[in-house]
């Protein structure tokens, strides 16, 4: 860091260069731009640019119906649409006084938990990428492909879902689903196993994530970032444990929690997230209740209730928050989501200061952004 | 000298472009192949039998592209680079003997031209970076110096340590010293260095940094610099980069295969000849692909610590460890 403190005194001012990492660049892993000022390799400051994937989600809200928005929830973080739907569909409900059933809300779980999995498995993938191991990624999507087989079947698409409706969920589980989730989760242990043995215990990644990226509880907290990362900077805060909702109180879980801060602590978290998930939807395969997977009686147009209402859930990168403003039209006054990554990205810049390229990209992955999710 | 001398050596030239063509043509292909064997896929399979012509499919493409040099750049040393890349290689490769007869230039001083010429290697790709003009390029290139010199120190220990163990800088004197069963060969020779396996991981981890191989490319590193020094080129001086990077792995192993593994020399003591040579080379050359379909990229630093806090204080002492013995013993 002695760069950067030459740097301070202003003898090397200008001696540092602009380099633009983004908006097409191998590492961002979309479009996202990163204007940094570069003085050799050390960064001096980084500075994160977005809205090159800007769609405007939530004022599309504002012009169709409550149900028409559906759609539009798996495409604001496309690996983990199963939660973000989640989040919109309970705060619908929450507004116009929907009671889902039990089964829903099980399936629900499942099919979250499936989406979590994959999620991270995707993260797994591109971050090992990242740091130059190519092979991981073709492992991880191997794994996945089985997560968006069962999904397929069960929903009709691979990626962007819109499975869940006001309600419950649109189709009811069959014995295929479960014969097969089954095998996955019995078939995925194995292979957690494998990824620690060939990864998790490299000692060229063990080099390169341990003591690197540093983020500390309280810069979490400055800057409301969620999920893996505040949970690896030693801050027990997960939704499902801290503000359960639909039925994550029947399940035994442990929310992973390791207080380094660094990009291995971040690292072991998204791990130790899978086998938990994988957990919860073993236990949800137990204890799935029956009857309807779907309330029946829900008008085709809704018109909730004047008033303001939240719902926030778990998703892969951290707390998702739907917020809508009913006016008592069946259009929605508004729709406000507060998307996790656009948070875990706006600690970049005071993460990086004084990194190294490699590492910053590295401390970049390990916040796994969703660049759609930056954006909206 | 007879008078055939110069038509020997040019058909040597000749037959050594060919070789080093046709290998990177085809290391490219098993390279992508075991890639994709090693991450359950098929790898190419459109192009000829098994993807066997993909390599002349995509040298074709290479060869239509434009030759684009960017705005700005330095136009000399931008078309230069490429070419001061590939000869190093194959000058060495001159010096390699295939086996007791297949060699262009039976020199005395072979291990010494080899490294004299593989150090231009070095400034040929810093140019690259430099004259393009790209500031990828840039980082990328001051990456290539420190790197390059910091493994130059440790390989050209090892390379000493078997000097002295072997006596004499002419290749081929040096594979005929190893004749007879496998633990003739120097990799086995612990009476003079107990510590010669080491010795030789270190020959072979610094071949991997000096060759820009993974875990140590750093100059390519495609997550980081896009493609590094090679970012501004298009088609086929893209493309020689690409077939110099094979030829310096091939000389490399080579070069480990004549110092360590007896050369052309069979591990039964009988009918020896260029197969072996071949062999041995092509599985370290196997080797190298393996290392780089493992294992993630390591840090910048940590690959300078590498070298100077680590490769260079254990060559040192194996080069010690190895005069002391040989003093003691007299062998």
């Amino acid at each position: 860091m002695s760069a950067l403190s030459l740097l301070s005194s202003g003898e090397r001012e200008h001696e540092t260069f602009i380099l633009n990492v983004g908006p097409q660049h191998p590492a961002t892993h979309g479009v996202l731009r990163l204007k940094l000022t570069m003085d050799g390799e050390y960064i001096t400051r980084a500075e994160p640019v977005c809205g090159y994937i800007h769609r405007m989600h939530e004022k599309m809200g504002e012009n169709r119906t409550w149900a028409q928005f559906l759609p539009n929830t798996g495409r604001i973080d496309y690996l983990a649409a199963m939660a973000y739907g989640h989040a919109y569909v309970a705060a619908v409900e929450r507004a116009a006084g929907i009671v889902v059933p039990a089964r829903a809300e099980y399936i629900r779980v499942i099919t979250s938990e499936l989406n979590r999995i994959s999620s991270h498995l995707v993260w797994f993938g591109a971050f090992l990428l990242d740091l130059g191991g190519f092979t991981p990624l073709l492992y991880a999507f191997d794994d996945r492909e089985k997560i968006l087989d069962l999904l397929e079947a069960l929903t009709g698409s691979r990626l962007t879902y819109c499975y869940y409706r006001f309600g419950g969920v649109c189709n009811d589980v069959d014995d295929d689903f479960i014969r097969g989730t089954r095998e996955f989760v019995a078939g995925m242990r194995p292979r957690m196993k494998m990824y620690r043995e060939l990864v998790t215990d490299n000692i060229i990644l063990r080099k390169r994530l341990i003591g690197i990226g540093h983020i500390s509880a309280e810069m979490c907290r400055k800057y409301g970032a969620t999920g893996p990362v505040i949970r690896g900077s030693g801050v027990a805060y997960d939704v499902r444990k801290n503000e359960p909702y639909s039925v994550y109180r029947d399940f035994d879980f442990d929310v992973p929690v390791f207080p380094e801060g660094d990009c291995m602590a971040r690292y072991l978290v998204r791990m130790e997230e899978m086998v938990q998930s994988l957990r919860i939807v073993e236990q949800a395969l137990d204890k799935l209740p029956g009857g309807p997977a779907l309330t029946a009686g829900v008008p085709r147009v809704l018109k909730p209730a004047v008033g303001d209402y939240c719902f926030a859930v778990e998703a892969a990168r951290g707390r998702f928050l739907v917020r809508i403003v009913s006016d008592g039209k069946e259009i929605p006054y508004r729709v406000r989501l507060r998307t996790p990554s656009f948070s875990n990205l706006s600690l970049f810049e005071e993460a990086s200061q004084g990194m190294m390229l490699p590492d910053a990209l590295a401390l970049l992955g390990s916040l796994d952004l969703v660049i759609p999710d930056i954006d909206r | 000298m007879s008078i055939i001398e110069p038509f020997r050596l040019l058909l040597f030239l000749v037959g050594i472009m060919a070789f080093i063509g046709l290998n990177a043509a085809y290391l490219v292909w098993v390279e992508r192949k075991g890639a994709a064997r090693f991450q359950r896929r098929p790898g190419p399979t459109e192009v000829g039998y098994a993807g066997l012509l993909q390599p002349i499919a995509d040298g074709i493409k290479l060869l239509s592209k434009q030759l684009h040099v960017p705005p700005g750049a330095d136009g000399v040393l931008f078309r230069v680079a490429p070419l001061l890349v590939m000869i190093p290689a194959m000058i060495g490769l001159a010096v390699v003997p295939f086996s007791e007869t297949l060699v262009a230039r039976n020199t005395n001083v072979g291990l010494l031209m080899i490294f004299a010429f593989g150090s231009i290697n070095v400034m040929a790709i810093m140019l690259s970076g430099w004259s393009s003009r790209n500031k990828y390029a840039i980082i990328s290139a001051a990456r290539i110096v420190s790197q390059d010199v910091a493994y130059e120190i440790p390989m050209l220990l090892v390379v000493i340590t078997m000097l002295m163990v072997t006596g004499t800088m002419n290749l081929n004197e040096i594979v005929q010293q190893q004749a007879g069963w496998f633990w003739h060969w120097n990799l086995f020779r612990l009476d003079v260095n107990p510590l010669m396996p080491l010795t030789f991981f270190i020959f072979f981890v610094c071949m991997l940094a000096e060759t820009n191989r993974a875990p140590f490319d750093m100059a390519e590193a495609e997550s980081e610099l896009v493609a590094g020094a090679f970012t501004e080129y298009a088609g086929m001086g893209f493309g020689v980069f690409f077939i110099a990077e094979y030829a310096n792995i091939i000389l490399g192993c080579a070069f480990a295969t004549i110092l360590f593994l007896g050369g052309w020399q069979s591990p039964f003591g009988v009918w020896s000849g260029v197969f072996w040579f071949l062999l041995k080379m092509y599985a370290l050359v196997f080797t190298v692909i393996w290392v780089r379909w493992t294992f993630p990229r390591t840090q910048f630093y940590n690959l300078l610590n590498l070298s100077w806090k680590l490769l260079i204080p254990v060559s040192l002492f194996t080069l010690i460890l190895t005069a002391v013995v040989m003093k003691v013993l007299k062998t």
